[in-house]
């Protein structure tokens, strides 16, 4: 089952997929030009992976991590399907990164990676934009670049967990106004899923609702104002983003 | 769901310390934008909680201090008016295994089960009419180790808000920790940390070993 959350007629909605539109919780059917999509999930941690694509390293002129470098993101750089980022002013670079992200079902700690997905509530898709002119060497990358506001657009769906064949095998692409822009394929993640539940939960507790927002492959380049950046990966969602000037 | 920002390197003698560093590999530069830790939710705990001590760790690093609890959302504040957007103050114990670089987010190191006491309670901003003279006690076992000011801060209790805001919301019932005293305690399993802020109280944990679950 596909679920999402959406703000329809002033109240906030669970809702889910029926073919070819979308289905209030009491079972009526919306227009979808009549809804606002929210992420997903309410986000619990939001942990990202920096570096977890052996291209995109190549890409970036480091060498693939020995451990996963993990980074954690506020819940104000959340938006959903459809939303708007704002490119601040003044700056030179601003990528898009098409992402897999897991949505933890149950509390994991100590979890061995051959149980991992036993934990997982199901899968959305995040498009972690970055913005390189505020890249500093503190806590690299830093929350100026990764946990801006409303810079990181999730979803629409949380597709359940046992509707996902093997989600080591999914194809992403980014298209930038319908143009391909960046391809890839979860296969090629240095640490896997498995890996990284295991990782991440021999040191703490994930909790259900917690992200991680498994990297993204080569093919970045710079989007502007006016820009449609739609994130896809096969099977789970196509992600729709607008590039927008700042309103201040 | 509330979050917990934490400033490092804004306390005065914890910046000096790292300054002759700066200038070389990996920081080339010293930093221009407040450098934030997020302490994610499973390490808050209350006043009087144990604090996990991991296996893996010989000793912790017990940063009491000051936390700012926001009261209503603020985007892009500004110095003079951020003190508006404040719920009051309270204390908390920014807990980290000891490690000496700030290049990569140190989660391993910071965001373990229960390194985040927060407490004993909010106290209402009035109480403070200069949030730059703080006085921050911290103490191990009952005696004092540490004292440190908000009068030492790099960026000041609205300074700081401000620049944050900068980029990032913050949200009713978030907490930004205003940095980490340079002299914070090393503490290991039978030790008891307290944090003292006259008007807000005391916030008292003990460390425990972490067993295998």
């Amino acid at each position: 089952m596909k679920r999402g959350r959406v703000f329809y007629r002033g109240e906030i909605h669970r809702v889910t997929e029926t073919q070819g539109g979308v289905l209030l919780d009491d079972g009526a059917l919306v227009d979808e030009a009549e809804l606002a999509w929210l992420p997903p999930v309410e986000a619990g941690t939001i942990f990202a992976l920096g570096l977890n694509y052996a291209d995109h390293a190549a890409e970036l002129n480091f060498r693939a991590p020995k451990e996963p470098l993990v980074f954690l993101k506020g819940p104000n750089t959340l938006c959903g399907h459809l939303g708007h980022t704002e490119r601040p002013a003044g700056v030179r670079e601003m990528h898009y990164e098409c992402e897999l992200a897991v949505v933890i079902g149950k509390p994991a700690r100590n979890v061995p990676r051959d149980l991992a997905y036993d934990y997982v509530a199901g899968y959305t898709v995040a498009n972690d934009y970055a913005f390189r002119e505020f890249l500093e060497n503190y806590y690299r990358p830093n929350l100026r670049v990764k946990s801006r506001d409303a810079s990181t657009p999730l979803g629409p769906w949380l597709v359940d967990v046992s509707d996902v064949a093997d989600p080591m095998n999914l194809r992403l692409t980014t298209t930038v106004n319908g143009r391909l822009i960046q391809r890839g394929c979860t296969k090629d993640m240095i640490f896997s899923i498995p890996m990284l539940i295991e990782y991440l939960s021999s040191f703490l507790t994930l909790n259900p609702g917690d992200l991680i927002l498994t990297g993204t492959p080569e093919g970045l380049a710079n989007v502007q104002p006016g820009d449609v950046v739609v994130t896809e990966v096969e099977g789970i969602g196509r992600l729709t983003n607008t590039i927008v000037e700042p309103t201040e | 769901m509330s979050t917990i920002y934490a400033a490092a390197l804004n306390f005065r003698d914890e910046y000096e310390a790292l300054e002759p560093a700066m200038g070389a590999a990996p920081y080339l530069r010293p930093p221009v934008a407040p450098v934030l830790a997020i302490k994610p939710a499973n390490c808050r705990i209350g006043n009087g909680e144990p604090i996990p001590c991991p296996r893996d760790a010989i000793k912790l690093r017990a940063g009491g201090t000051l936390a700012l609890v926001i009261g209503q959302t603020a985007r892009r504040v500004r110095e003079r008016d951020a003190l508006q957007y404040l719920a009051g103050y309270t204390l908390a114990i920014d807990v980290s295994i000891p490690d000496l670089s700030y290049y990569r987010p140190t989660v391993k190191q910071r965001c373990r089960d229960g390194f985040c006491p927060v407490g004993p309670r909010v106290a209402a901003i009035s109480r403070f009419p200069d949030p730059d003279a703080i006085e921050i006690k911290i103490s191990v076992n009952g005696i004092l180790v540490c004292v440190a000011s908000t009068s030492t801060l790099r960026r000041g209790v609205a300074r700081l808000l401000a620049d944050v805001t900068e980029f990032m919301t913050l949200n009713p019932g978030d907490l930004l920790l205003v940095g980490e005293p340079l002299q914070s305690p090393l503490v290991g399993p039978g030790d008891t940390v307290y944090v003292e802020v006259a008007g807000i109280g005391v916030l008292e944990n003990r460390v425990v070993a972490e067993f295998a679950r």
